[in-house]
């Protein structure tokens, strides 16, 4: 029974930074059909900078903040050269645009940071919680609130403000959300800007636990793609869902199958879930009018 | 003008360009390091120390009358690469030695290649295959991992323990040692009980962390790896609470491992050079002079502390240099034959004697028992 619970603490912790780059991966989805695989440098360039900014000075507080401010204009600026000047093209094309600004970020963090390790200090320090025969490491716990908090947000934000209404009417339908008024490229502009700000949150908070380097971007983003197809793409519960869900059949499969291949597991789900559910968990069937 | 001045004009300074451009022949030694990547605190340290003692050599005046120019490239620790670079070291560079290849990976690659172009390798890489079965031209200065797990064994006997679980790294230098230990725990006396792996890009081991200590008999636990993993690992195993003896391989012998695992890594034994706790040796020990000046020059011209890594790499530029001194040329054959004949070479990792049948050259001697208190290395008496 212990053996159970740090398996699925573990991945939970793990989990909950799936969860969030998924969300990032629905939210542009959902505003542009793009699937945007530069998400997973959004999560490494709020872990570095925070560092960075930290050995320059910076108290760490202030420094997370600029670190998720310089990320949004990140974002911003591959929806803005990027993206948007391909606006009509197919798909396919956008996606390699994404995949070529990852490589270019990626390159970018290498020459402005440097290529070693860093970790940052926990949120909350002290010792491992134990719960039940496991611990829990109150960073963990950081990690979920976090979690559970932007999600919170952008719910509230979706549901309750004009713009986020604006949001999902562009995601409906492009065209009749231009008709009625609504500037679809700022909204998309904005969506890329809210992914970038949960990417960078989500690599302030894990690189206390995991540490961070110039290229953690790669794997974090297919993992990321992983649970977003499993739960869904275009569904943000399906992403959040997902994320955790591939977290713990991480921890799990690392436990009692073999911690050789904990990779592979990201892999496999994505396998079978285009063969067997291609729509995910959480997804809606698309149903075309003729 | 007539039509042709052209042409001539341009002949000309082709020719003159080709003129000085031979008389400025410098010596190449060629470099293929991990400076970025999962090895990049062994590479970095590695290409930090080969700069400063070829430039220092050149100012010195260099070596039989020539000045050395060091080719570094970058393999990432991706082994296909490395043999990508060492292909352009033999065939465009035209280097008459090699000191390189970080990781073991990266070494069994390259091998092939400088033993077809008859090139001297001198390897930066722990594990045992690359100078087992011996080739004629490669040689390396870290110590094995074969010796790393003897070392670590006959500390656990003298402690009074015999069951030890694993954790490695599925690299190639963690996989690598995991076998030694299996192979050399039975003439230890030691029973190897249990074993988990983690892949050298994971962040969290938690449950292979988890089974060890779920399994009963466990007196200790070994981390063969290098990296970014063993610092996680070690991480780990303090938030589980685990209080067993922790042993580490010279894989981490850097103090970048110390500050990514934190006041975790107290308490932690590895078997390392003596490199690292140059300032704590009693005087009468050969190899003082030798690390406490390179500790000296390293921190200060990079202000950043030494690492076994870096030491390494002063080891095997010292050696092929002194062998070049020795052969009076660059002649490939005739240094690889004098690196051979390398005998009482004080470096950071211990005496060198090299032999025909012993491409490394150094004795369990070479390798001291260390402990992590405080943020510091300690020496294990």
């Amino acid at each position: 029974m212990p053996e159970f619970l740090q398996f699925a603490f573990s991945g939970l912790t793990v989990g909950a930074v799936y969860a969030l780059v998924a969300l990032g991966f629905t939210l542009i989805y959902n505003a542009s059909d793009v699937i945007n695989f530069a998400q997973g440098e959004f999560v490494m360039l709020g872990g570095m900078t925070t560092v960075f900014l930290g050995l320059a000075g910076v108290p760490l507080p202030l420094a997370a903040c600029l670190a998720i401010v310089a990320t949004v204009a990140v974002g911003l600026a591959l929806h803005r050269f990027a993206i948007e000047p391909a606006r009509g093209a197919g798909a396919v094309v956008l996606i390699i645009i994404t995949i070529g600004a990852s490589i270019f970020l990626r390159g970018a963090a290498q020459v402005a940071f440097d290529k070693r390790f860093h970790s940052l200090p926990p949120w909350i320090g002290g010792d491992a919680i134990r719960v039940g025969g496991a611990t829990i490491l109150p960073q963990s716990l950081v990690v979920l609130g976090g979690a559970v908090v932007i999600v919170v947000l952008l719910w509230a934000f979706i549901e309750r403000t004009l713009i986020g209404k604006a949001m999902v009417a562009t995601a409906a339908n492009e065209l009749a959300a231009r008709l009625v008024g609504i500037d679809t490229r700022r909204i998309v502009g904005l969506s890329f800007a809210i992914s970038a700000a949960i990417g960078a949150v989500a690599g302030i908070l894990i690189t206390p636990i995991t540490l961070t380097s110039y290229d953690v971007g790669t794997l974090l983003a297919l993992k990321g793609f992983a649970a977003a197809m499993l739960g869904g793409i275009g569904s943000a519960v399906g992403a959040v869902v997902g994320g955790l869900l591939l977290g713990l059949l991480e921890a799990f499969a690392a436990g009692y199958v073999s911690s050789q291949y904990k990779d592979a597991v990201a892999f496999l789900v994505i396998l079978i879930v285009l063969l067997a559910i291609p729509r995910g968990l959480f997804g809606r069937a698309s149903v075309e009018r003729v | 003008m007539p039509a042709y001045a052209k042409t001539v004009a341009a002949a000309i300074a082709l020719c003159i360009a080709g003129a000085t451009g031979q008389a400025s022949a410098q010596v190449k030694v060629g470099a293929v390091l991990s400076i970025t990547g999962p090895a990049s605190f062994l590479g970095d340290p590695e290409k930090k120390t080969l700069e400063i003692y070829v430039d220092d050599i050149n100012a010195k005046g260099g070596v039989n009358g020539q000045k050395l120019q060091l080719v570094a490239y970058d393999d990432g620790a991706d082994a296909n690469a490395a043999r990508t670079f060492a292909t352009r070291l033999v065939e465009e560079d035209k280097v008459v030695a090699m000191v390189g290849g970080t990781t073991t990976g990266a070494t069994l690659a390259m091998i092939p290649l400088f033993e077809e172009a008859q090139i001297p390798f001198i390897s930066l890489a722990g594990a045992i295959q690359i100078i087992e079965p011996v080739r004629k031209w490669v040689f390396k200065t870290p110590h094995t991992d074969k010796m790393a797990c003897e070392k670590i064994f006959a500390d656990l006997k003298q402690r009074n323990l015999t069951t030890v679980a694993l954790i490695s790294g599925t690299d190639a230098f963690g996989k690598s040692m995991r076998d030694q230990c299996v192979a050399v725990a039975p003439k230890a006396g030691i029973t190897v009980a249990h074993e988990e792996a983690y892949g050298p890009r994971d962040s969290d081991m938690t449950p292979q962390l988890t089974n060890i200590k779920g399994k009963t008999g466990v007196q200790a636990v070994i981390n063969p790896g290098f990296g970014q993993g063993p610092a996680i690992v070690t991480r780990n195993y303090r938030q589980l609470d685990i209080t067993l003896p922790f042993y580490q391989s010279h894989g981490v012998a850097s103090k970048q491992f110390i500050d990514l695992a934190g006041p975790a890594a107290d308490g932690v034994r590895l078997p390392a050079a003596a490199l690292l706790v140059a300032e704590k040796l009693p005087d009468s020990d050969p190899q003082k002079p030798v690390v406490v000046a390179y500790t000296r020059t390293y921190q200060q011209k990079t202000g950043q502390p030494v690492s076994t890594f870096g030491g390494h790499a002063y080891d095997g530029l010292m050696i092929f240099v002194e062998a070049a001194k020795r052969a009076g040329s660059f002649d490939k054959a005739k240094v690889r034959d004098e690196i051979e004949k390398t005998k009482n070479f004080i470096g950071t990792g211990g005496v060198v004697n090299m032999s025909p049948t012993d491409r490394l050259g150094l004795d369990l001697s070479a390798f001291r028992m260390l402990e992590i208190k405080g943020g510091d290395w300690t020496l294990v008496q």
